[in-house]
């Protein structure tokens, strides 16, 4: 995972004071009740309580030091995952403050129609509705999401996305949609009400990051019964014991039935309480992750499911390729001195301000030497790029030099009078078979030569795409391009699969075919055309730039608007996946150790030879029973890191990722009680406490 | 391990191996249906079945009516058998006369025979009649194992069927695996076995002079003996074969007319586990990547074979008191050494120990020793194997099915691990498998233990016999409390086994273990076919390099610690109070 800018320190003291006061706060036992392991613990306390307070003054049976002494640390390892889920919550809420911070109560100026210059009554924001028209004039904040329905405005979304730089707003087209708390800077915008209150964007931000409204994800629900069913069985176990012990102490002739005490002990070791405690934080901290990468998902399901994607569809220009093409090289026609072509192709292109049109002013400058000069002085009448003639170009001195697709300047050239050279043709076929755009430069009749424009793949997205075929995961190419340029560009990034001349239904169709394949797809969007294939997506990200309607489509929105970030999602989900079995893992292999610290000391005094399982040497029965307790309570508080941050993953291919995981949260999770067990005896024994 | 021991061993799993494969195949073919094309065309005698029981072969059944066809057969079974045991007495084919079982001997029996568990409350030569162990008994060997098998079609069919709605239909399986597989197998079997001196006839029991008279505990001298007779080969094949193990006789293979020689004894024993083992080829052929029967078949030999060599050992080395008094208990050429005590001398250590091992790991039951008489390890790890959930192997289907439980829980762990939604073979596992694979997984070990609870609570302790209370246990300490969780442990798990010493043919063990076999078997056919229905009804995920693979070493090592830990967790603090106890206590210096 990158280093995110957002990142807080995991023990921030603010949050972490919060957090303690929580988790008493949380020890309602409706609020313990959403959770059958911490539940069970949450009664094992309050019997052993109780228990302590009964043996106060008995002669006979467990001194209450004893029992208090284990009821303590039940409490504390409830208390400890109450600690641990409102850490989560608190990273969340600190968010949600900064947010909140940002939509006071602002005025907003409803006009009476849908136009620019309509009279306007002042009301407050509050009072706004879905289809309410507003002005928002420059240096005011825009009051709720709407779209825009006229005007061009340049917009601080810095608030919303933590962007400084400000961004363009206008009607129509994909830059439309304007979320409630951002600020007007320059102009104006008439905008059109998209939410009724406490529905906007930063509500529903605010809501997701403070987990209001956070429901079970199908995943953990399932992982939920998995943990209950244990929590079943240790029960069972645990409460069988009495009876048997009954039986062996009459059998024996000896010793004393095992105690509530011990076995409300035993079964709080028993009972995966780590995983139990952690799983809520777990979930949580996975939304917060991706809010720190600056991704708002709408649900904890989206997220798991990110974890779940087998096919990216990533949209060539932005993504693949650097925003626009560059002109790499000039082909001359034969007989052209390449001088006069560079020329005629800067000639064409000075007043061409698209990226490509400039960057052919500099490669003429740059490769082959000519100087920018004072064109005015030539008097020159540009012919801008229309729909009909589909060239540009510029005329002066009588010449007509013009640049554009081949057909349409083949036809410029007939036009006047010539013929396209066959080397021109051969040339132009041979750009577009490499993956670029051939442009012609024409010169009245005379076709001059070829413009190459290639696609920049960006540094690194090779890397990129093999890292995820390593995660199992097939990238797709989505581009309006024909499919020869395509191959080449999918060759060049190395992409798995491509979708050349993309219709927004070409789209779609091959979504539902890779999904009726059985494979899980994501995707990114910011245009509107791009709304019914993100709704269709399983993972759909819509870039926050883009309009309201693929936003709604989506079930993320990225407030970078950077479509690369779809891997990190992806990432981000698995992490979270990664973190609950290998946290479940660990809770389960601990369950060894501590049989072997308790079975001895339950039936020290039936069967004393059972004290051969005391492998670890504990110090006294109760000293063991009491060890085992302080480090299942504790063994919480120290995974808590682990749980906000997430268990690393690495593109390594699942066999490789769930050996070494074995190996560290298994193997480990079998070994480390062993020591930690036998650490808190010793310390209990110095202490005098055993 | 002697040399003998390991050459037995070798030999025992070379043979078991080699005959799983071809086995597994044809059985694929059987279930997969003539449409498959190598399997056995439908006979004349299948279509007779068919058309005599208004049965359209043709016509598929959801997971629920699967289920009800299961049920409905098998509470017939039930039915059937109570009956017939109840009223044996006025039926043909006795000829010593027995009457009619009790009401609770005869509850306990029915749903034991049905349910593939075989759990013997009684002495089969001293209580049933002839038709009562061939009609009864010997037709339920057949149709228990034909349900099980038939359940594990249904599963596995689950998983390969594409958003399917269907699992096949329960009565074609039942009649094609009877049909195809358990008849050819077990008339072979039978003619092996009685070609060793196994009996196969209908008389009356016989009256024998003792070669070497003896003298009663009054002093009165005994020269007679009375030797049981009847069609024991016809039943003894099927209860090998069909993980049965309800022997005709009250002593089972231990007895010489139902386990003659060491011959027979390795027939017996191989068929065991043949057609559990063969099952899990079937699995790799039906899912159409043999690999991933390979792996399930290698997570339970690698359970089977260490505990087996356990069993070798404990047994080999006997018991230190013995040793103590001066016995030369040293394995020779002349004697099996070891603990010989409940062994027979024509089998040994070694096919006791296997055979034992074996028996509890298919849900089997039959003995050829008796298991009370082992040293505590010895026989803990018998136990242990049927508390494991019966999946080392286990009952033919019930093994598999239970395993593929196992194998979802060990996936959804695993996949998680790995960063993703978990999936099986292409089929992603959510909330509904887990919870029906938690009850499957739950329910074997909570029969066990609150049946055992309550039996040492009082209830299990003593018993009523005419005007005179008795003890059920037969020892005292930890040792009793072995025999009662044993008990329920074969119960429990449709095992069957009893490691004897414990009287319990008497109201509460019939109707505590009756209910528990009940539950053991049925209340986990229906949340296995619920989880293939389900399956069934998804899509299917086709694999990447994300996806776990689930044919490697590495998947057999989760599956397999899975098992393991999830039987010792959920057993150890019982074992501790009983074998563990009993073990440390003998060898504790004095």
């Amino acid at each position: 995972m990158t280093t995110l800018p957002k990142a807080r320190p995991l023990f921030d003291p603010p949050i972490v004071l919060r957090a303690i006061r929580e988790s008493f706060l949380k020890l309602d036992p409706r609020r313990q009740l959403r959770n059958p392991v911490m539940f069970t613990v949450f009664v094992g306390s309050v019997l052993t309580t109780v228990l302590g307070f009964l043996a106060i003054g008995q002669d006979q049976g467990e001194s209450p030091a004893f029992v208090f002494a284990v009821s303590i640390w039940l409490w504390f390892t409830v208390l400890f995952a109450n600690f641990a889920e409102a850490m989560a919550e608190g990273r969340g809420k600190a968010q949600a403050d900064s947010l909140r911070s940002t939509r006071r109560d602002v005025q907003a100026k409803k006009l009476a129609e849908p136009r620019y210059g309509a009279p306007h009554q002042i009301v407050s924001a509050a009072t706004l509705r879905k289809n309410d028209v507003l002005l928002v004039e420059a240096g005011e904040v825009i009051p709720s999401d709407g779209e825009v329905v006229e005007g061009v405005a340049s917009v601080d979304e810095s608030a919303i996305t933590g962007e400084s730089a400000p961004v363009i707003r206008e009607s129509g087209g994909d830059r439309s949609s304007v979320t409630g708390g951002t600020r007007v800077l320059s102009d104006w915008l008439v905008i059109r009400v998209t939410a009724n209150p406490g529905e906007t964007f930063l509500d529903r931000m605010i809501g997701l990051v403070e987990g209001a409204k956070r429901q079970k994800t199908p995943n953990e629900i399932a992982l939920n019964i998995l943990l209950a069913a244990m929590t079943i069985i240790f029960l069972i176990v645990c409460s069988t014991l009495l009876p048997y012990s009954q039986y062996s102490v009459t059998a024996a002739g000896q010793g004393s039935v095992i105690t509530i005490t011990v076995l409300a002990a035993l079964l709080v070791c028993l009972i995966p309480t780590t995983i139990g405690g952690l799983l809520s934080a777990i979930g949580i901290a996975g939304m917060d992750r991706m809010i720190q990468a600056n991704v708002i998902a709408m649900s904890g399901r989206a997220v798991e499911a990110a974890g779940d994607v087998d096919v990216l569809l990533l949209d060539k220009t932005g993504t693949i390729t650097m925003g626009n093409r560059q002109a790499v090289e000039l082909v001359p026609a034969p007989g052209v001195e390449m001088s006069a072509l560079a020329d005629a192709a800067q000639l064409a292109s000075l007043a061409d301000e698209t990226p490509e049109g400039r960057s052919v002013v500099v490669l003429a400058k740059e490769k082959y030497g000519l100087r920018g000069r004072n064109v005015q002085d030539l008097h020159p009448t540009f012919i801008p790029f229309t729909a009909q003639t589909r060239v540009s170009g510029v005329n002066l001195d009588g010449r007509k030099i013009r640049k554009g697709a081949t057909e349409s300047v083949a036809r410029f050239v007939g036009e006047n009078g010539g013929m396209m050279p066959p080397e021109v043709c051969s040339s132009v076929e041979q750009i577009a078979k490499q993956g670029g755009t051939p442009l012609v430069v024409a010169d009245g009749p005379r076709a001059l030569g070829v413009i190459y424009l290639k696609d920049i793949v960006k540094g690194g997205i090779k890397e990129r795409f093999a890292e995820l075929r390593r995660m199992g995961i097939t990238t797709v190419m989505i581009t309006g391009d024909n499919p020869l340029t395509a191959t080449a560009i999918a060759a060049e990034a190395g992409v798995d699969d491509f979708l050349a001349e993309a219709t927004p239904e070409a789209k779609l169709k091959m979504i539902r075919e890779y999904q009726a394949g059985g494979r899980l797809v994501a995707m990114t969007g910011d245009g509107t055309n791009d709304s019914p294939a993100l709704a269709q997506a399983d993972v759909a990200v819509a870039m926050n730039s883009g309009t309201q309607a693929a936003k709604e489509a989506g079930n993320m929105v990225d407030l970078d608007s950077n479509p690369t970030k779809l891997i990190e999602i992806v990432e981000i989900g698995k992490q979270l996946l990664m973190t609950r079995g290998a946290l479940t893992t660990f809770s389960l292999a601990n369950d060894v150790a501590k049989y072997f610290a308790i079975i001895p000391a339950a039936f020290a005094t039936t069967y004393p030879v059972l004290d051969r399982l005391n492998v670890m040497g504990l110090a006294t029965p109760s000293s063991a029973i009491l060890s085992a307790v302080i480090f299942n309570a504790l063994i919480i508080v120290f995974l808590v890191p682990l749980a906000l941050r997430g268990v690393p993953y690495r593109a390594v291919g699942a066999a490789r990722l769930l050996r070494d995981n074995l190996v560290i949260y298994g193997l480990g999770g079998l070994i480390v009680p062993f020591i930690g067990i036998k650490a808190i005896d010793v310390l209990l024994v110095a202490c005098g406490l055993a | 391990m002697t040399a003998n021991s390991l050459i037995q061993l070798s030999l025992y799993l070379a043979v078991l191996l080699a005959l799983a494969k071809p086995l597994g195949v044809f059985i694929a073919r059987v279930l997969e249906g003539p449409a498959s094309g190598g399997g056995p065309r439908i006979g004349l005698l299948e279509r007779g079945i068919y058309q005599l029981a208004g049965i359209t072969p043709d016509r598929e059944m959801s997971w629920r009516e699967y289920a009800g066809a299961v049920m409905a057969l098998n509470l017939l079974g039930i039915l059937a058998v109570y009956a017939i045991l109840r009223l044996q007495g006025t039926l043909p084919l006795n000829p010593q006369g027995l009457a009619g079982a009790p009401p609770d001997l005869a509850f306990n029996t029915a749903i034991s025979f049905a349910s593939n568990t075989n759990w013997q409350s009684y002495g089969g030569e001293t209580t049933l009649s002839y038709l009562s162990q061939m009609l009864a008994l010997t037709v339920q060997n057949f149709l228990s194992a034909a349900t099980g098998i038939g359940v594990l079609a249904a599963l596995v069919r689950g998983i390969v069927r594409k958003t399917s709605t269907t699992l096949g239909n329960f009565w074609v399986d039942a009649v094609r695996i009877t049909l195809y597989v358990l008849l050819p197998l077990s008339i072979l079997l039978a003619v092996l076995l009685v070609s060793q001196g196994v009996i196969q006839n209908f008389r009356a029991y016989e009256t024998v002079q003792l070669v070497e008279p003896l003298t009663d505990a009054d002093g009165q001298p005994v020269t007679t003996q009375t030797l049981a007779m009847g069609p024991v080969a016809s039943q003894l094949a099927i209860k090998q074969l069909g993980t049965n193990g309800g022997g005709f006789f009250n002593v089972n293979s231990a007895h010489p007319f139902e386990n003659p020689t060491p011959l027979s004894n390795f027939l017996e024993l191989l068929a065991i586990l043949l057609i559990p083992a063969a099952l899990c080829h079937t699995f790799g052929v039906m899912v159409k990547d043999a690999r991933q029967g390979w792996a399930l078949l290698a997570a339970m030999v690698v359970i089977f074979v260490p505990l087996a060599i356990a069993t070798i050992v404990a047994e080999q080395q006997g018991v230190p008191q013995v040793a103590a008094m001066g016995v030369d208990a040293a394995p020779s050429a002349a004697q099996a050494g070891g603990n010989m005590e409940g062994k027979e001398v024509r089998f040994g250590i070694v096919n006791s120990a296997l055979w034992a091992t074996a028996t509890t790991a298919a849900s089997n039951g039959s003995v050829n020793s008796m298991h009370d008489s082992f040293t505590p390890l010895g026989g803990l790890i018998p136990m242990w194997l049927m508390q494991l959930g019966e999946v080392i192997f286990g009952g033919v289907g019930s093994g598999l099915y239970g395993m593929l439980m196992f194998a979802i829980v060990a996936v959804f762990i695993a996949g998680l691990m790995v960063g993703r939604t978990p999936e099986y073979l292409g089929k992603k596992i959510e909330a509904f498998e887990m919870k029906m694979a938690s009850i499957v997984i739950l329910i074997p070990p909570l029969l066990v233990l609150i049946g055992t609870a309550l039996a040492v609570a009082g209830p299990g302790l003593t018993y009523v016999a005419g005007e005179e209370t008795k003890g059920n246990l037969n020892n005292p300490g930890a040792h009793g409390f072995s025999e009662v969780l044993y008990a329920f442990s074969s119960a429990g798990n449709n095992n069957g086994s009893a490691f004897a010493g414990l009287t319990a043919n008497e109201p509460f063990y019939n109707i505590a273990l009756g209910l528990a076999m009940f539950a053991a078997r049925y209340w986990l056919i229906i949340p296995v076919l619920a989880i293939a229905g389900s399956l069934a009804r998804k899509k299917y995920s086709p694999p990447s390099a994300g996806t776990l693979p689930t044919h490697q070493p590495l998947f057999v090592v989760m599956l397999v610690s899975t098992v393991l830990l999830v039987g010792a967790l959920t057993f150890v603090p019982a074992l501790a109070l009983g074998p563990i106890a009993e073990h440390l206590q003998m060898i504790a210096p004095k």
